[in-house]
């Protein structure tokens, strides 16, 4: 994750995660818990999304978030999760589009892929989150022009820039996620809501033992440790700067 | 007139009716390039709750709908006033349904897994108070998973929940859309910003809009809770210090500013309930026009239009609508109607 520059932001007041509406999607394991954890524990309101009902009321017990059984993939779920996020936190003003599809493990060439396997993961990877932004963008919006700032993350990868063999499905969803991320971020800063690409690295999740069940864990970063780096770029989006250098900082991380 | 069918992607027409009576037609995409700089757009952030339930009534074993209607205290979803329809939906027009059981206080509604109590029989045999069982997320889920948008018979392909959020949509507080909304996207919004205008927001509650019941339907609209932002009232109150209008996009935005401004004519901002009703009477303070659709004689939607214009200049825009073949109600085309000059209106009543 790229380092961001603190020096503007030497003088000016430091924004709190205190009091801010937060939804995160895939709360429930990997990086996005460890986002609702820490988030709560800044004293956030915070609702998550994932698709498996007792996880997502045992993170609800233990955070006290709002749990929210549903699966970003199916246009059926977005509005219903819209009505209850917004209705249950008032409004909005983060939303972390964390949910990710890896599709079927192991990971295949793109020529044994099945064409609905790359479907399933545009569905969840990309469609999904925006649906799920668009849904929210009236509230998100309402949010800015009170005055409160409107962040959306969306997780990407760097396999939305490399060419990673037997990641062609995954990473041309996030591929296209994060070409979304940068239309929407020129689109909307007008109105005051900031898009960000961020891309966690190599995490020990789930989702990393599926992929390359291999792999030497203890190489790989901690969830804990991406969580607060997405945060600490969450802050610096809401703490006023020039839009420009948010824009930069956000979007030119070098892929890790 | 006719209605339109449902929700279009297609522009839709705009009529205008300038401030000296001056009448128009044009394609509504150019709604982005009226009003001049220093002018105050408003419009409702509201989103549409699914706020139709189908379920049963314990007590006689009969189906029935229920449309929640209002609200008891802003925002408490454990009460709502509601509309008892008998069984059926809307595929029967409203004023052919069949009428619900008799209902009385302490009565049991099951409606999918929502659990409600009739809490009290309002001023008309069918309009309730209901009391819902569980907690706010319990009820929100409920209304997720078993509410419906409130319908309509003459939109034959059922209403989702994202036919009737507009694009401002943040809020789930209104019962049926602020459906003049519909006429603004984010294309528009910012060719207004680029022009100068200025846009603000506020929410309030849009309450039921027509039960079929001319009986009930005199009672509307009911009381609607609606909150200002600060920034509104400060750019509404500013815009009309520099002599620049303020344009509402929609009956609900009318309907709240004047409730909130107070002597003076100064916009409040903060949370209220709108319990005026607007006609020819009015004296509007805040609001120079009006965006909306297109409203017929009887409609409480229409007496409100009379506030900006004489029902003589209502009719002749309802008959070059005809005319150009305007479609009515929620989905259809839009006019955009200035306050005329009061000195030119044949006086109130
Ligand atoms: N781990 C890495 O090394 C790595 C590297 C780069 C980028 N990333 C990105 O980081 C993000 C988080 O990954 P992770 O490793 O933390 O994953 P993870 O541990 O597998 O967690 C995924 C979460 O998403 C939920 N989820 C999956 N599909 C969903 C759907 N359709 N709808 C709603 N929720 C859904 C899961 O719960 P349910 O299954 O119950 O729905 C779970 O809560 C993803 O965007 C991923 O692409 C990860």
């Amino acid at each position: 994750m790229k380092q961001h520059r603190t020096d503007l932001r030497k003088h000016l007041p430091t924004p709190t995660l205190s009091g801010l509406r937060v939804a995160v999607t895939g709360g429930t394991s990997g990086l996005g818990l460890a986002l609702v954890r820490q988030l709560r524990e800044g004293g956030a309101q915070v609702a998550l999304v994932a698709r498996t009902e007792e996880a997502v009321e045992r993170v609800a017990l233990e955070t006290g978030a709002l749990g929210l059984v549903g699966d970003v993939g199916r246009k059926e779920d977005i509005y219903p999760l819209a009505l209850q996020l917004t209705g249950q936190l008032g409004g909005l003003d983060v939303l972390i589009n964390n949910a990710s599809s890896l599709g079927p493990t192991p990971l295949l060439p793109l020529a044994d892929t099945d064409c609905e396997d790359l479907e399933l993961a545009l569905a969840v990877n990309l469609v999904g989150p925006f649906r799920l932004t668009k849904a929210l963008f009236g509230a998100l919006t309402a949010s800015a022009r009170e005055g409160r700032c409107a962040v959306v993350v969306n997780v990407s990868s760097d396999a939305a820039v490399n060419a990673y063999p037997h990641w062609g499905a995954y990473g041309a969803s996030k591929a296209g996620l994060l070409h979304l991320t940068s239309v929407w971020n020129e689109e909307a800063k007008s109105l005051g809501v900031q898009f960000l690409s961020i891309d966690p690295g190599d995490m020990d999740t789930p989702l990393h033992a599926a992929a390359i069940p291999d792999a030497d864990t203890s190489q790989l970063k901690r969830p804990e440790d991406a969580a607060s780096e997405v945060l600490q770029a969450v802050l610096q989006a809401l703490s006023p700067q020039e839009p420009e250098e948010r824009f930069q900082s956000s979007l030119l991380g070098e892929p890790s | 007139m006719r209605p339109a069918s449902g929700p279009s992607r297609d522009h839709g027409k705009l009529m205008t009716l300038d401030s000296s009576g001056n009448m128009d037609v044009r394609s509504r995409k150019d709604v982005g390039l009226l009003f001049e700089p220093g002018d105050v757009v408003v419009a409702n952030t509201a989103a549409t709750l699914p706020a139709s339930l189908q379920g049963l009534h314990v007590q006689s074993g009969q189906d029935i709908e229920i449309r929640l209607a209002g609200w008891v205290e802003a925002y408490d979803v454990t009460r709502f006033k509601a509309v008892a329809f008998g069984a059926g939906d809307y595929r029967v027009p409203t004023e052919h349904r069949l009428s619900p059981p008799t209902m009385r206080p302490g009565d049991r509604l099951r409606l999918g897994p929502l659990r409600a109590t009739v809490q009290a029989v309002l001023d008309h045999s069918r309009l309730l108070e209901l009391r819902f069982q569980g907690d706010r997320k319990e009820i929100l889920a409920g209304l997720a998973r078993h509410g419906r948008p409130i319908q309509y018979a003459y939109v034959p392909k059922p209403l989702e929940l994202w036919d009737v959020w507009t694009h401002l949509a943040a809020e789930p507080i209104a019962f049926e859309s602020p459906s003049a909304g519909f006429a603004l996207s984010w294309d528009t919004l910012s060719r207004w910003q680029k022009r100068g205008i200025a846009f603000a927001t506020l929410s309030h509650a849009a309450g039921i809009s027509s039960t079929g019941d001319p009986d009930l339907d005199q009672r509307l609209p009911l009381d609607e809770p609606y909150e200002i932002p600060p920034r509104t009232a400060a750019a509404i109150n500013k815009a009309r210090l520099q002599g620049n209008r303020v344009i509402a996009i929609g009956t609900t935005v009318v309907r709240a500013l004047e409730a909130a401004t107070c002597s003076g004519c100064v916009v409040r901002s903060g949370l209220g309930v709108a319990r005026n009703l607007i006609g020819a009477s009015t004296n509007l303070c805040t609001v120079d026009a009006i965006v909306t659709g297109v409203h017929e004689h009887g409609e409480s939607h229409y007496e409100l239009l009379r506030a900006f214009a004489d029902t003589s200049v209502l009719e002749s825009m309802n008959q070059r609508a005809a005319a150009e073949d305007f479609q009515a109600h929620e989905f259809g085309d839009s006019m955009l109607i200035e306050r005329q000059a009061r000195a030119k209106r044949s006086q109130a009543v």
